[in-house]
């Protein structure tokens, strides 16, 4: 990534140039403070100690009789200096060290690995402290010593950062058109880390300072040293007499610490601001042609009209995923939604259940369930009590991925269980009962193991089961089943399959089948509704369309499961994404 | 979950050991005239060389280091050069005041952390901006100067509270509580924010798996998948997150026990260091190391025994 755009972003937000500007002021103060004042911050006067501020000492004197203000633009020199010890030796430890563990693992990863572990796991203070009877009084070996025990940070960075890319394409064509490791290591792999490396630096900066001063506030260190934490030893030795000696040095240290910090922090925003899309307020945001909730007259159990659904984007505007669409599903029809990855049909399948993020936005239409709207006028969103109704009894949800939508903390009885006594109100031990003749259902033998079992004991095939337990657990008039078998072995997907057509039959459901896969829509749908960036491409009975598809893309779609393969990818070009 | 065990007090006990042994050559290798910085600048040679055959000084560095490893595995870090003191009985008179003020520190800042953590995760909106806000300013304003401010408006100026001192809880357990109220005020706002933070983030990506939405799905209210299943995923994360902040306060109480002039192993550390009283040194670095540990085989535990997939092999 290229580190120049985030940092101008840095410069054109408002806190972003204050710290920049007092971050070079204090730099220039560090490489000439002492031009400025024309008192040498460390003569000391027996006659004029502890002064207030005068003509003559701007901010006073300290108790030996030296100008605060001298001494104040001088000791911003130690400070950097410390600073950049501790960056700079942290850097040159860390990054390399992480860079290797991460290209080449193995045993050097492991050892660096645990040492880096050890050295976080220790208070740097305390070791600081032992160390100094071997490196002397020289703050600046202390902060040599705290730069190696910081080092970890980088190192966990880089490595990290290295890993995720050793395997990217542009590294692999790197590495056969013949450059050499430690070529590709600094050209390739120095770009990625760079950025999150700049944010690590300025926090280490801001640490460094703080212990530096918590170092020659003790007293360590070398006491002719002119140093904001000197200052504040000698103030706080004062302080019954003259706390306002605490003022400074205090403040001094708090705004540059606060600086590297919010510098880093600055340089983050700008970096995310280039990848993420910003989140707006969703008032901000016109929602368009939402239908007010008269009562639905049709004898749909389900139908959606003109339902569009965007995401807010950086600029103000509205990133559409779903572009008015509409489609029904009466009692006891199952109907397939079919297209490829991005078509927008998860979205509309979430947005039936109030499932969508946050950040999405309902820019028009209308669900209505039983004629009951699932939209509210204002803005899209019912509330969560009002959602309750449905969810779980009403309208049922059967995710893609089996494992990833079972808590792992929690034993599969409970999470079978549970829903049924909070929406059917049932007590625990009917429930555990009806839990255990749901898992018959579902085609599952050992159903004392199963219930018994936590998530990982199980595998993905049994786990989808449950999963389809859990969403007829409740009797509900409609069920989502968003690509249930994609993450499934291909016999696992047909008894998942007959297992759907077998409670469809058996609980008199509608079913919405989302999904990329024409055969499971041969096999079970009444209906289909085909999807492409967004919009219906087309909508009938499944005969019709699978012997005659009057769209060109549907035919694509078709042909495509023909030779026997998943249209996971953009079929037609030109409209990208 | 017993292997488990094994396998993270072997590594505590690999870290203490290697901890222990660069201490001692760094300290030993590096220190010289031991004998005539005790005796000082009057000492003559002959008393010299009779002080550094006392303490062992004339011997080798690797048999010293042996002979040190074994009392030390026998309980015994040798006595303080500085007044002859058993090294052990010294550190367990200081240890108390110190863990005492850790630990109750670390409870009031993981109660405060969780709460303004999990409120900014769930809540967003303002109370996300807030604990955003007060992380940056408590990484900006080190801890000691947070303790320098509590000391100058609340015991300087106002007299609320005692400026230093240390009050046994048997003693008196009122004036106790006041003489810790503010270095634990100041360990706490040090800490806090960033914990609150970091929990903050453990919460969100808890909140964006999918088995929260699953639940939703389910009909299992809101406010019950926040306080059982979201907070127990993300516990692990937030154990860490204290476990790291306990190992920081450890460094934190140094300073706050010198503002506070609190006779705990801060204050004994840096006067250990200032006088050169390496066996002090060498045993309280053990301590320290060994308190670390425990921390994270504690939480190591703790952590094992949330996780399923440890606890039921």
């Amino acid at each position: 990534m290229n580190t120049r755009s985030p940092l101008r972003k840095v410069l054109r937000n408002p806190v972003g140039i204050a710290v920049v500007a007092y971050l070079f002021v204090i730099l220039i103060f560090a490489l000439l403070g002492s031009s400025f004042s024309h008192w040498d911050p460390n003569k000391p006067d027996v006659f004029s100690v502890l002064q207030g501020p005068t003509a003559k000492h701007w901010l006073g004197t300290d108790s030996a009789g030296r100008d605060l203000y001298a001494r104040l633009l001088v000791g911003s020199r130690a400070t950097l200096i410390a600073a950049a010890l501790v960056v700079l030796c942290s850097l040159l430890i860390g990054v390399p060290a992480g860079m290797f563990a991460g290209y080449y693992g193995g045993a050097f990863d492991a050892i660096a690995s645990w040492f880096a572990n050890m050295l976080m796991s220790l208070p740097a203070m305390i070791i600081l402290l032992s160390v100094r009877t071997v490196i002397g009084s020289s703050i600046y070996f202390s902060m040599v010593i705290f730069g190696i025990l910081v080092s970890p940070g980088f190192f966990r960075l880089t490595r990290t950062a290295v890993m995720a890319v050793r395997n990217e394409l542009y590294v692999d064509a790197a590495r056969v058109s013949g450059l050499s490791d430690i070529r590709i290591m600094s050209r390739h792999i120095l770009t990625v880390v760079r950025a999150p490396i700049i944010i690590q630096t300025s926090m280490v900066a801001g640490i460094a300072i703080s212990i530096q001063s918590s170092l020659e506030f003790l007293g360590l260190g070398d006491a002719k040293l002119v140093s904001w934490g000197f200052m504040l030893n000698d103030g706080f030795r004062n302080i019954f007499m003259k706390p306002i000696l605490l003022f400074w040095p205090a403040l001094a240290i708090s705004l540059t610490i606060a600086s590297f910090v919010l510098f880093g922090n600055a340089f983050r925003d700008a970096l995310e601001d280039s990848k993420k899309i910003k989140r707006k307020k969703s008032d901000d945001v016109v929602v368009t042609t939402v239908i007010p909730p008269a009562k639905d007259e049709s004898k749909h159990l389900l139908s959606v009209t003109n339902l569009g659904i965007g995401y807010p984007l950086a600029d103000g505007g509205l990133k559409k995923v779903v572009n008015e669409i509409s489609f029904s599903v009466d009692k006891g029809e199952v109907l397939g939604i079919v297209g490829e990855s991005g078509s927008g049909k998860t979205q509309t399948a979430f947005s039936i259940l109030g499932l969508l993020p946050e950040s999405a936005v309902i820019t028009s239409g209308r669900v209505t369930f039983n004629g009951d709207s699932l939209l509210s006028p204002e803005n899209g969103k019912i509330s969560e009590k009002a959602m309750r109704e449905y969810r779980g009894k009403k309208i049922a949800y059967i995710p893609q991925e089996p494992m990833s939508n079972l808590d792992p903390n929690f034993k599969i009885g409970y999470q079978l269980v549970r829903p049924m006594m909070k929406v059917l109100g049932l007590s625990k031990a009917e429930a555990v009962t009806k839990a255990h003749s749901l898992l018959k259902t579902v085609g599952i033998e050992n159903t004392d193991r199963i219930f018994n079992a936590y998530p990982h004991e199980i595998s993905g095939g049994m786990a989808q089961r449950v999963l389809i337990a859990g969403a007829v657990s409740c009797d509900p008039d409609l069920l989502i089943a968003d690509e249930p078998t994609t993450a499934l072995d291909v016999t696992i997907q047909a008894e998942v399959l007959d297992l759907l057509r077998d409670l469809q039959g058996k609980f008199d459901m509608g079913i919405i089948l989302v999904t990329h896969n024409f055969g499971v829509v041969a096999d079970l749908c009444d209906r289909v509704v085909v999807m492409q960036y967004g919009s219906v491409v087309e909508s009938g009975d499944v005969r019709t369309i699978l012997k005659a598809p009057s769209q060109a893309y549907t035919q694509e779609l078709l042909g495509s499961m023909l030779v026997d393969k998943t249209p996971m990818t953009l079929l037609t070009s030109g409209k990208g994404e | 979950m017993a292997s488990f065990l094994a396998k993270r007090l072997l590594s505590g006990v690999l870290l203490l050991f290697a901890i222990s042994s660069l201490a001692f050559f760094l300290i030993y290798a590096s220190s010289t005239n031991i004998a005539s910085n005790i005796l000082g600048e009057g000492a003559t040679a002959d008393q010299i060389k009779q002080k550094s055959h006392e303490l062992g000084l004339d011997q080798p560095i690797v048999s010293r280091y042996f002979s040190w490893l074994k009392h030390a595995l026998h309980g015994s870090f040798g006595n303080s050069w500085a007044n002859n003191d058993s090294v052990i009985s010294e550190i367990m008179r200081r240890l108390p005041i110190t863990l005492s003020l850790v630990l109750i520190a670390i409870l009031i800042s993981a109660i405060l952390a969780t709460t303004l953590g999990v409120l900014a995760a769930i809540k967003g909106g303002m109370v996300d901006r807030v604990v955003q806000m007060l992380a940056v300013a408590g990484f900006a304003i080190p801890g000691f100067i947070i303790a320098i401010i509590l000391v100058t408006f609340l015991a300087v100026k106002t007299h609320i509270f005692p400026a230093t001192g240390w009050v046994a809880f048997t003693d008196n357990p009122s004036n106790w509580a006041k003489s810790i109220t503010l270095p634990v005020i100041s360990l706490v706002v040090a800490t806090m924010t960033s914990s609150a933070q970091q929990i903050r983030s453990a919460v969100k990506s808890v909140l964006e798996r999918d088995f929260i939405r699953t639940l939703t799905s389910r009909g299992i209210s809101r406010r019950e998948i926040i306080i059982k299943h979201v907070l127990r995923a993300a516990a692990p994360a937030g154990l860490t997150v204290l476990s790291l902040q306990f190992v920081g306060m450890l460094g934190g109480t140094v300073i706050v026990e010198k503002i506070f002039a609190l006779p705990g192993m801060g204050d004994l550390v840096v006067n250990a260091t200032a006088s050169g009283d390496t066996p002090l040194v060498m045993g309280i670095v053990v301590y320290t190391v060994i308190i670390v540990i425990v921390v994270n085989l504690v939480v190591d535990l703790i952590n094992g025994w949330l996780n399923p997939k440890v606890r039921v092999k």
